[in-house]
């Protein structure tokens, strides 16, 4: 039979990173891939001509302006917790999330404004491509929302504070992550239209 | 979560009525060991092998055997044998389809990682597991899955995705192009999907625990190169899979909402379709800047295990172990630049395409550099000729015989003569097929004993070795001349053109050579499976190599060693040094106990190493302490 084996950490272990921390960072390099081969994919294929032209959501820049304060938020959750802080953690973490729903709201909206603008997601690629890149973010978004979620309630279990940072920190990155992919996705938008 | 080690193992043995005894299912099934879940691969692996293979043996019938009345097939392949005893023409697309892509993703990919990842990487840096168990089995069951809705779409009426396996739009889009493309396609883009999420979950496991959980002493420049191939195909895995994913997400767009992202201007039966913009130039960017990285993710670590075996077997330390390195690093960051040099025919700038013929010749440096140094490794070295061994050596002779002919397809000139014919599959099928298949073979023959406590049978290797070695060659290398006439691949039959029908002799002998190799093959599985359960009962370092994975007792539990993680102070390929009493000195030995062979370098770490190891016996009185 196998034997489970109890052992016990090294005190001294020169470990860089928390392994878990470490894979999060990993997985966000596969979200850069992904978003670099579609970005890069809207620039080979803006550059073969029969584009369609057309003016980028103004709200944009609201969602934009949303998801800044949304990882304020979350940083300022982040530094309460440092110093057991619960009830301004827990705020912190509530507005990131609704925050952080508001822009996916706004990105629904963004949406709206296509069709009315008359650009869909079935048409010339120039289109079909802002509605992958902004849908896809937003699924990203999502996950993003309910691992906030997950934190917010572990908050209400008293498991985290300063000493058991793990979970958040992983949060934190991971939201500021999505924040900026969402402004280098806006940015790349309006550079190349 | 971080490096762990026992220190009540003391205990642990004295309370044995305590211990946690797994069942059936997390034992066999919903195992969360590396070792366990490496089996899982391997065996799956194997099947996916056999059924790649097997199709393989058809088309090679219908190519061979043009005329043969396959009547007898009708029970496996039903209807798609018609009534004059003939391989239905699409089905035949659906073959070579579905071999291309069961091989390259579910057997070298899945099959030669999934297995060697998830087995050595704990055993060699000395870790308990992967950094996370959980991901590890996740990992796998998605592969399983993915295996599941694969196999689902070969029963379909319509058949199986038949647009070769780079699944190239419009072809692969549009359900009126072939049958292939309705239900079949759909199956095998949601199979790569969740093929794509096994992948990145064991990449990201690989990666973190190469980099987090190597036990004390073992730095990067004490690792085997087994362990350096693995973790940069994981990298490389790691950064052209979601760029697929991208590719396929697109596609799935395109098929199934009516985009336009790889369709244009576009009449069926005289009618337009509404697609307009879209540039199938673009799936082949993005599809290749996967596909040609995967070429690396295929080989990189049977060029790991080659490593590792031929330098063991010829009681020799591996030549030039960091131009090992080196290069490895070099095809890694090259893998990524070259991937148009599979479209230099697709119409893109021909000035583009002299870019990456340049970058493309440059991959040659770092492969010469390892071939070179195995054959230095193999010169005067004391050769054990195990079967492991004569794997890799007929690995290595694959790269040269099948690296050469990529000389030429890599010059954008000579592709235009070249591309799609047999010369591109006798050239990929020696370098990366055949090569990467004897690199995992090699695998199996040395690591047997430690994944199952018994050895295999060295004479029936020896049997399946020059079977398939031979095999290999007398299946490809005739694929050349076929190529050079100018044949394409993919093509149904070989008697349509006039200027084809003198290869109908030769293709006779390449089918034969093909079953003759898919037959010897059973000799390897016999082999396995008696083994597994009658073997002779293998020593605890049967080959006396130097790895860590040899300190560990015969049949490893989850936690791989009973007592500390063994420290390393050495590194691996310390074989027949001169002064010392054996013939190899395990990573384990530390510089201190073997000062008649220590080089004067290394007599210096030895002060070094004596402090160290002082601060290390004070943790562990302290953790005997606090239990």
């Amino acid at each position: 039979m196998e034997k489970e084996l109890k052992y016990v950490d090294l005190v001294d272990q020169p470990i860089a990173m928390h392994p878990k921390k470490f894979a999060l960072w990993l997985f966000l390099v596969t979200i850069v891939m992904i978003f670099a081969a579609l970005t890069s994919a809207y620039i080979v294929r803006q550059s073969e001509g029969n584009w369609l032209e057309y003016d980028l959501p103004t709200i944009f820049w609201y969602t934009s302006g949303i998801v800044i304060v949304s990882s304020i938020c979350l940083q300022y959750a982040y530094s309460a917790a440092k110093k057991d802080n619960l009830a301004g953690l827990r705020i912190g973490l509530g507005l990131a999330v609704l925050f952080g729903i508001a822009f996916l709201v706004g990105q629904w909206y963004s949406w709206v404004a296509l069709v009315d603008e008359n650009v869909f997601f079935v048409g010339n690629p120039s289109g079909s491509f802002l509605y992958v890149f902004t849908g896809l973010h937003a699924v990203h978004l999502i996950s993003g929302v309910i691992f906030l979620i997950i934190v917010l309630i572990s908050t209400f279990r008293y498991k985290v504070h300063s000493k058991s940072m793990n979970t958040l920190e992983m949060a934190t990155t991971f939201w500021h992550f999505l924040a900026a992919l969402w402004l280098y996705l806006f940015m790349f938008l309006l550079l190349n239209h | 979560m971080s490096t762990a080690s026992v220190a009540n193992h003391g205990a642990a043995h004295d309370h044995g009525d305590h211990e946690h005894h797994d069942n059936f299912v997390t034992k066999y099934i919903f195992s969360q060991d590396h070792k366990m879940i490496a089996k899982q691969y391997l065996v799956t692996g194997m099947f996916w092998a056999l059924l790649g293979g097997f199709l393989s043996v058809l088309f090679r019938l219908q190519l061979g055997f043009p005329e043969m009345d396959m009547s007898f097939l009708r029970p496996i392949l039903g209807g798609w044998i018609d009534e004059t005893g003939h391989l239905d023409p699409t089905f035949y697309l659906a073959l070579v389809t579905m071999h291309g892509t069961i091989m390259v993703f579910f057997v070298l990919t899945a099959g030669l990682s999934g297995t060697f990842s998830n087995f050595l990487i704990p055993l060699q840096i000395g870790a308990r597991d992967m950094a996370s168990g959980f991901m590890n089995m996740l990992s796998y069951w998605l592969f399983f899955l993915s295996g599941v809705i694969m196999f689902i779409s070969l029963f379909l009426k319509t058949g199986p995705a038949s647009g070769g396996w780079v699944v190239y739009p419009p072809l692969s889009a549009l359900e009126q192009a072939i049958p292939g493309s309705g239900l079949g396609m759909t199956l095998w883009l949601v199979a790569m999907t969740f093929f794509i999420a096994s992948s990145l979950m064991g990449g990201i496991n690989y990666i973190t625990t190469v980099i987090n959980l190597r036990t004390k002493g073992m730095s990067f420049s004490k690792l085997p190169l087994t362990i350096w191939a693995f973790f940069l195909t994981a990298v490389i895995g790691l950064l052209s899979f979601p760029v697929l994913f991208a590719a396929a997400l697109l596609l799935v767009f395109d098929r199934s909402f009516g985009t336009s992202f790889y369709l244009s201007d576009i009449y069926i039966g005289g009618e337009a379709l509404p697609n307009t913009g879209g540039s199938p130039v673009l799936y082949q960017h993005l599809f290749w800047f996967l596909g040609h990285p995967e070429v690396y993710i295929v080989l990189l670590p049977a060029l790991g295990i080659t490593s590792e075996v031929i330098a063991t077997n010829s009681r020799k330390p591996i030549f030039g172990y960091k131009a090992m390195i080196i290069s490895l690093l070099g095809i890694t960051v090259l893998s990524f630049v070259v991937w148009a040099h599979h479209m230099f025919v697709s119409g893109m700038n021909p000035f583009l395409g002299s870019i990456f013929m340049f970058l493309t010749l440059i991959i040659a440096v770092p492969s010469a550099v390892k071939v070179f140094n195995y054959l230095t490794t193999l010169w005067r070295g004391n050769l054990i000729f195990t079967p492991a061994m004569l794997f890799s050596i007929g690995l290595v002779s694959f790269f040269i015989s099948g690296g050469l002919t990529g000389i030429f397809l890599g010059s954008s000139a000579i592709d235009i003569q070249l591309h799609d014919t047999y010369f591109v599959v006798a050239h990929f099928h020696l370098v990366m097929g055949s090569a990467s298949f004897f690199g995992m073979i090699a695998g199996v023959y040395h690591w047997f004993p430690k994944m199952f406590g018994r050895m295999m049978d060295a004479k029936l290797g020896y049997i399946h070795f020059w079977i398939t070695f031979v095999g290999v060659y007398m299946v490809f290398f005739p694929m050349h001349y076929i190529g050079i006439a100018g044949f394409p691949r993919r093509y149904y039959t070989f008697t349509n053109f006039d200027f084809t029908n003198m290869y109908t002799d030769l293709n006779m002998f390449v089918s034969v050579a093909a079953i003759i190799t898919f037959a010897a093959q059973f000799i390897f599985l016999f082999n396995f499976f008696y083994s597994m359960y009658k073997g002779r009962k293998a020593t605890l370092n049967p080959w006396q190599s130097n790895t860590l994975e040899w300190t560990t007792p015969l049949h490893p539990g989850h936690g791989n060693w009973p007592g500390e993680i063994p420290s390393v102070y050495r590194w691996p390929y310390d074989y027949s040094k001169p002064g010392a009493e054996e013939d190899f000195i395990p990573q384990t030995v530390p510089l201190s106990a073997t000062p008649e062979s220590n080089l004067p370098h290394e007599q210096e770490l030895v002060k070094v190493e004596l402090e160290i190891m002082k601060e290390e016996e004070d943790v562990l009185v302290s953790n005997e302490a606090k239990h």
